[in-house]
């Protein structure tokens, strides 16, 4: 609250036409806040609490591989119960929640220059439920056999049979979590949308939003139509697990005895699983596309290159993204012609994906470019993404995929380009938007050292793996030290890796140090450090208050990207800045 | 798989049709000030809560289309009995209309100014949709008692989960809708009502398609309409 000029009671009477909520007293204000800049920290900070939980576990991994035996609780199915949670809680409730719950949130009406979400209610509801959503999972901590390990991707029927860990109450409660999470998603998703479409500020075209916004769009939109398929999955596997019905578990023999399932089909809840599995690799993937975009140009005072392929190339990757998922089935058995059929599909997507590499590196390209933090680890995204597609290309083929599935090469491609890749995003979102949330900055040396451990260690901990997977070091098996295939050298491998995995997380708490010290000592930001266009940068106070724009509302006069822009004043432009500067001649398409 | 994908190829359409509207080959970098024809959002929130409702809708639907989807795939297999579908399912089918049929009353009522009216149909809406809910339980226990249990055979276990599932969403629906209820008892004008009646009766008018549609499904008379098409190819 550092430059807030008056008080924020005041404003009940300031603007009477909006149809603005009002908090009374002060848990309606903080905690069951409907003001979408509340809700957006309440998501970010529960899916950062979780997203330790899910470090700290990758950790117990990385010290059972290295050191098989150090640490007594972990045996073989105490691994599968942390890999299980650890994949999912990175990719649902920690990337996901983060991008749309918490950078949504606070993003959307701030930078179409709107007062709030259109349904407060109903974004403040969806909260409460993600929250309930990660109670549920964590309960399976503490619940007899605790939580399941099944594998992040819950594959039937050894999900729910008794020889895998928590198949007593585990798998129940996470299943319970998921549909929890898709039903909270889907009431937050319904406000972002309808923000998006229907409370822009005056002249804020759809061609003229950020493509932070953009982003976040496209992706909620995939996620509402992707998430159904996972909440069907789910349901009809409580109803295996809970009700004995056969929807997807085969007549089996367990221990002797049959089981009473029968004739259910497996593929079927894979084909659901990966309806729903694949677009969500690129509903964590675009939101990051579109915020790396916004910081480059920032941070290189350039207009971001080819903004309109940009957009296009984003509407593309969303609907192709749905017609690929059975490439992670090659191994499941099907048709040939539906293995080539999404194979080509598969490397069709890699098109636009390029396109949009090619049009950063010309961004950057003679940029006067700021070697800030959000840049630094926009230029780490890049390399990165740059990375694990290439790997991915190898995956995609079906004669390629086929010997390296389920080694630790498929474990270090996607980790590379969905766990890392957008992780270097969110940090980079951070230290861009944290100014503004709380009107200091980031203190600049803790960054350094975060930003600099964070992505060489990255680097060290998944690169070597590629060579782990080549050599057939499977993935997810507790422990390779038998498998006589394996020289020794791979275990140094192993303790290598896990030592750098080991700094990297620690380097993480440097990183929470600096967000709770630089609240009350950072540098005072300013409303505009990084002397950005977009409308979120414009606000009259820092942070925002209630109803974010004062009086009157922003109208928007251009374009997010008017920077540095010949015969201008000052090397930027904010948006909702009348008339004035010639058009661009060059270097935009 | 065939449905889903019809389902997705038709929102996809739906979507292209609409982002061919959107202008998005403007180039922005060249244009200044405020644009013509772009419409100013402040006036009124009402659109707002109709494009939700459109969204909602497609994420139902999406919904319901991927339990038909795993319907066919798992109905392919061997061991599918088909169950008797119970009497009473016709009459709940012509609960449920009716219950259209007065919230659509309601509408027509509210663009009169009939509060009155509005209120009538509102409730007889509401007590169509409970007698259709009390039917639908009583479908299960009919089943139940016959001997279908949930896990007798898949069949069964879908003819429970779809008619939950649809059944959760009814239930859904009520909720709102005794909320409007509540809404015309105080209100003074039949206009303070109008979304919610309009935007009640959309979504019912929704399910009650949905249940169509499952009704033709579990009456088997989907896959027959199917093998009839294919018939016709071949
Ligand atoms: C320092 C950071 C991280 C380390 C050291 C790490 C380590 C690991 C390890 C050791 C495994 C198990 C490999 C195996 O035996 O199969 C694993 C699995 C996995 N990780 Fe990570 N991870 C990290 C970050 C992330 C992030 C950010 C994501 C987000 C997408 C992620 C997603 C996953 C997934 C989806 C799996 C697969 C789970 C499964 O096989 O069911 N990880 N990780
Ligand atoms: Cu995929």
């Amino acid at each position: 609250m550092v430059d807030a000029t008056h008080g924020h009671d005041a404003h009940a009477a300031e603007f009477p036409d909006a149809e603005l909520y009002h908090p009374r007293s002060w848990w309606t204000k903080y905690v069951f806040s409907q003001d979408a800049k509340v809700i957006a920290i309440q998501y970010a900070s529960t899916a950062l609490a979780i997203g330790f939980v899910a470090l700290a576990l990758s950790w117990v991994m990385r010290m059972q591989l290295a050191f098989p035996g150090f640490l007594e609780f972990v045996d073989a199915n105490a691994y599968y119960q942390a890999i299980t949670v650890h994949g999912m809680v990175m990719v649902i409730y920690l990337i996901t929640a983060l991008f749309l719950g918490g950078f949504g949130n606070y993003l959307i009406p701030l930078m179409l220059g709107a007062r709030d979400m259109v349904f407060p209610y109903v974004n403040m509801l969806s909260y409460w439920t993600y929250l309930l959503a990660v109670l549920v999972l964590v309960a399976s901590f503490f619940a007899p056999g605790g939580p399941t390990g099944a594998g992040w991707t819950l594959y039937p029927p050894q999900a729910i049979l008794s020889n895998t860990p928590g198949q007593q109450a585990g798998i129940i409660l996470m299943l319970v979590s998921l549909i929890l999470f898709v039903i909270g998603f889907t009431m937050g998703g319904l406000n972002y949308i309808v923000t998006v479409l229907q409370a822009r500020a005056r002249g804020m075209t759809l061609m003229r939003m950020p493509l932070t916004i953009w982003g976040i769009f496209i992706a909620t939109v995939m996620a509402m139509l992707a998430f159904p398929a996972l909440f069907v999955a789910c349901v009809m596997m409580l109803f295996d697990r809970l009700l004995g019905t056969s929807f997807f578990m085969p007549a089996l023999v367990e221990m002797g005895e049959h089981l009473s399932y029968g004739g259910g089909s497996p593929i079927l809840f894979q084909h659901l699983f990966w309806f729903f599995g694949h677009p969500e690799v690129y509903i964590v993937a675009l939101p990051a596309f579109g915020i790396v975009s916004d910081l480059i140009s920032t941070h290189a005072r350039k207009n971001i290159f080819g903004y309109r392929m940009m957009v296009w190339a984003l509407v593309i990757i969303g609907a192709l993204s749905f017609v690929v998922w059975a490439h992670h089935m090659y191994v499941s058995g099907m048709n040939p012609w539906f293995g080539f059929f999404f194979a080509t599909t598969t490397l069709i997507i890699a098109v636009p994906t390029a396109i949009k590499v090619y049009n950063w590196v010309l961004t950057l390209w003679r940029g006067d470019i700021h070697f800030t933090l959000p840049m630094l680890f926009a230029l780490g995204f890049i390399v990165t993404f740059v990375n694990g597609g290439l790997t991915g290309l190898f995956l995609g083929n079906v004669v390629v995929d086929v010997p390296l599935s389920d080694t630790m090469f498929v474990v270090a491609h996607f980790h590379m380009v969905m766990g890392v890749a957008p992780i270097l995003v969110i940090f980079g979102a951070i230290y861009h938007w944290y100014p503004k949330v709380t009107g200091r900055m980031l203190d600049q040396t803790l960054g350094l050292i975060h930003f600099w451990i964070t992505f060489v260690g990255a680097y060290l901990i998944f690169f070597p793996m590629h060579y782990l997977g080549i050599m057939g070091v499977p993935r997810r098996y507790f422990e390779s030290q038998d498998i006589s295939f394996l020289p020794p050298s791979a275990h140094d491998l192993n303790v290598f890796i896990t030592v750098c995995a080991l700094i990297v997380g620690a380097a993480q708490m440097v990183f929470v140090f600096n967000l709770i010290w630089s609240i009350r000592h950072g540098k005072p930001a300013g409303g505009n450090p990084w002397r950005a266009t977009t409308l979120e940068w414009q606000t009259p106070e820092t942070p925002p208050a209630h109803g974010n724009f004062g009086r009157e509302l922003p109208v928007v006069y251009r374009w997010a990207y008017d920077y540095s822009v010949p015969g201008a004043a000052e090397d930027f432009i904010p948006q909702n800045q009348p008339g004035g500067a010639p058009p661009h001649k060059e270097g935009s398409e | 798989m065939t449905v889903v994908l019809m389902f997705f190829a038709m929102l996809a359409g739906l979507a292209g049709w609409w982002l061919a509207r959107q202008r998005l080959t403007a180039k922005p970098w060249l244009e200044q000030g405020v644009l013509d024809g772009v419409p100013d959002f402040q006036l009124s929130h009402d659109p707002a809560k109709r494009t939700g409702l459109s969204f909602l809708l497609a994420v139902i639907g999406a919904l319901f289309t991927l339990v038909i989807g795993a319907w066919f795939m798992r109905s392919d297999f061997g061991d599918w009995r088909a169950l008797p579908i119970p009497e009473i399912l016709w009459a709940n089918t012509g609960a449920l209309i009716l219950s259209s049929i007065a919230l659509e009353y309601s509408q027509w009522a509210v663009r009169r100014g009939d509060l009155l009216r509005v209120r009538i149909g509102l409730v007889a809406a509401a007590l169509f949709a409970v007698l259709f809910v009390l039917g639908q339980l009583e479908a299960w226990w009919q089943l139940y008692s016959a001997g279908f249990f949930v896990a007798g055979n898949p069949a069964n276990s879908f003819f429970y989960l779809v008619t939950g599932l649809h059944g959760l969403h009814i239930l859904g629906g009520l909720i709102a809708l005794v909320w409007a209820i509540a809404k015309a008892w105080t209100a003074e004008q039949a206009d303070t009502v109008r979304l919610k009646v309009e935007l009640g009766a959309t979504y019912w008018l929704f399910m009650l398609f949905v249940w169509m549609v499952l009704f033709a499904l579990l009456n088997g008379w989907i896959g027959e309409f199917v093998a009839f098409c294919q018939s016709l190819i071949s």
